[in-house]
Order: structure tokens, then sequence, then C-alpha cells
């Protein structure tokens, strides 16, 4: 498939606000780009029309009951079937922070065994607020995510998160043999590392949240469901980096083009 | 028939509870001997159901599928008769 008729779904929905950045970096890869209100999906149901559908950051229906619970249970409910047909073609589904929220609430992250009928994983709070800031994250995946084929192996990337509720966790009495089954399938994608690049394994600051395991980011068995919390679009053009005034020369763009652009990639080059 | 439910929603045991731990750090800052506080979230729901068993078979599929995460949450709820 050429890029330029690569189709992109940005699902707006009440309370999303990073709609307008996604919109940004992806038109800046030669993509189509719809920003569409869940409302009008829920209505016409075309998610087939397109090729790669992204759950953008935000505070969904102001994140009552929990983050992403009441965006996830009405999409489960208006658009589950079509939703989990999207998802079984293979086509990618991108969460991102809100959007990763949504994903576990739904069940399709980590989706060990397929969808889960319940969240087998949830983002929970910190101790310290609400978190707006520069972080550093590292692709731990060793391949089986073909979306991240075009972001090197181990690359650190420099990326901001802005969540309330993005402590990753598992079940208590599962998190072990669950953390294994992440391994086993690959589906790690990204973790927080220190400036050093050594994880700061559950540590205040470079895990911003307290994230089991470091975890920033997971995809699911069959790899094309990702949800991360730092927000690559927001890290997308150069001048979004932290020191780009103090940088001269250098690449044109902010690390976050890697993860968006190898999800194009992916696209690209599969049909 | 018309049921009035509250559902309680807390973190389980073993999850640090922010909110909690703030609560308590200004209550102590009030000069009060709080030893602990853990927060938990109530729901008061109305609803119409044929007769009590529904009334709880319902409310316990509605904290199941939206009101709390299995993964952290503990819920438990009181479920009541009320006039229409």
């Amino acid at each position: 498939m050429r890029r330029h008729e690569i189709k992109i779904l940005i699902m707006r929905a009440p309370g999303t606000n990073c709609d307008t950045e996604t919109y940004r970096s992806f038109k800046n890869l030669g993509v189509q780009v719809s920003v569409i209100h869940t409302q009008k999906i829920f209505k016409e149901k075309n998610l087939l029309d397109y090729d790669i559908i992204i759950f953008p950051g935000g505070f969904s229906y102001g994140d009552y009951v929990r983050s992403g619970a009441i965006w996830a249970k009405e999409c489960e409910y208006k658009i589950g079937t079509e939703l989990s047909k999207f998802v079984e073609s293979g086509r990618p589904v991108i969460g991102i922070c809100n959007g990763f929220q949504m994903l576990v609430e739904m069940g399709f992250l980590p989706g060990f065994q397929g969808k889960s009928k319940y969240p087998e994983a949830a983002l929970g709070n910190n101790s310290y607020g609400y978190q707006c800031r520069w972080v550093r994250i590292r692709n731990v995946n060793k391949g089986m995510c073909p979306l991240l084929k075009g972001v090197p192996r181990n690359m650190i990337l420099r990326i901001p998160v802005a969540h309330g509720e993005g402590r990753f966790l598992f079940p208590k009495d599962k998190q072990d043999a669950y953390l294994e089954k992440l391994y086993e399938n690959d589906q790690l994608a990204f973790r927080y590392v220190k400036a050093d690049g050594s994880f700061p394994e559950g540590e205040p600051w470079d895990n911003p949240n307290g994230s089991f395991h470091d975890i920033a980011g997971i995809c699911n068995r069959e790899g094309n469901v990702l949800g991360l919390m730092p927000h690559p679009e927001r890290a997308y053009f150069k001048w979004l980096m932290p020191d780009w005034t103090r940088e001269e020369g250098g690449p044109e763009f902010g690390d976050g083009r890697y993860i968006l652009e190898s999800i194009v990639k992916y696209v690209e080059k599969k049909n | 028939m018309r049921f009035k439910a509250i559902v309680y929603v807390k973190l389980k045991e073993g999850y640090s509870d922010p909110e909690g731990e703030t609560t308590a750090k200004a209550l102590k800052g009030l000069g009060y001997k709080v030893i602990d506080v853990r927060v938990s979230k109530a729901y008061r729901i109305l609803l119409e159901a044929a007769d009590a068993a529904e009334a709880e078979r319902l409310i316990e599929e509605m904290s199941q599928r939206l009101l709390s995460n299995p993964t952290k949450d503990d819920y438990r709820y009181e479920i009541s008769e009320v006039e229409c």
C-alpha cells in the first residue's frame, strides 16, 4: 500500500485532548488522517474502512469511574464486534495514554488469550499526583511486535508523560506469572529507563508512576494492538523536544516520530 | 419493584492508596491521632427489578462489568427495597 493511501482514524471522545497533535504528526507522515467523534463512529460503525485506529490521550468522560473505563464500555457495547473484527484482521490499534487505559479496560491489552471479558491489568494512580514531564523509555521488544520494527531495538527515546493514572498493575497474586507471559510472548514494548539506560526498578522520577516492572507500554499477543502511557505525538517535531534550541543541526524530528513512523511503515509494507 | 443499592469499591489490600495516604497526613496535620486512611467510592444506584434476587444479580453484574476492575478493586454492596 502506498503511504498516501493509508487511512488513519483518530477516535475522539468527550474529554480527549491529544487528537490535534496526533493528527498533525500523522499528517506530516503523508497519510490520510481523520479525526472523528466516537458518537459518529457508533452510528456509522465503519471501522473497517480504515487501516489504523488510534485512541488518543486525554481524559475521556472526565476519567469518571476509572480512567478510560466509560469509554471502553461504551465502545464495547456499541462497536465491540466491529472493533474485534478490526483487531482480528491484524490491523494496528494504538492507544496512547487515555487510549492505553481504554484498551486495558476493554480487555484488548494484555490480551493473553485474545480479548478478555474483564480487564487483566489496570492503570492505577501513584503517590506523586499528576505527572506531566519528560521521561526516557527504551524499546524492549525483541521483534514480535511488527509495529515497532522501525524503532531500533533497545533505543532510548525521550518522550513526555502526562497522566494521573498510569501505574501499570497486574493482580498481586498473578503478577509474576503474568510478567512471565509478557516475556514469553514478547509483549513488552517500552520500559522506563534512567539516563544511563538502566531500569529504575520502580524508583520515582525515572519511573514516573511506580509502574510495575517499569512498564510504559505493551502490545497484545499478536503484536497489532499497542498501548503506551507516554505521548509520542508530543515529541514528534524537533521543536517539541526540551532542548531543541540548544542542539544545532541534528535530526529534524523528535524521538516520537520513530514510533509513529514505524506504525505507518508496517502498514505500508504489509499491504 | 424498586431497589436501592449502595456499591462500595475500594482498592484491594496490598495496593498503595495515595489518596488515603495524603488524607491521613492532612488529618494528622490537623492534630488527629489518625493511624491509616483508605479511600473507597460509593455508588448509590436506584433500579427496577422483578425481585430481590434479580436486583442482586444485576448489581453484581454492574460491579464486575464497570464499577470495579478486578485487578485492583474489591467491591461490596447493600441492597434494599424502596417505595416507588
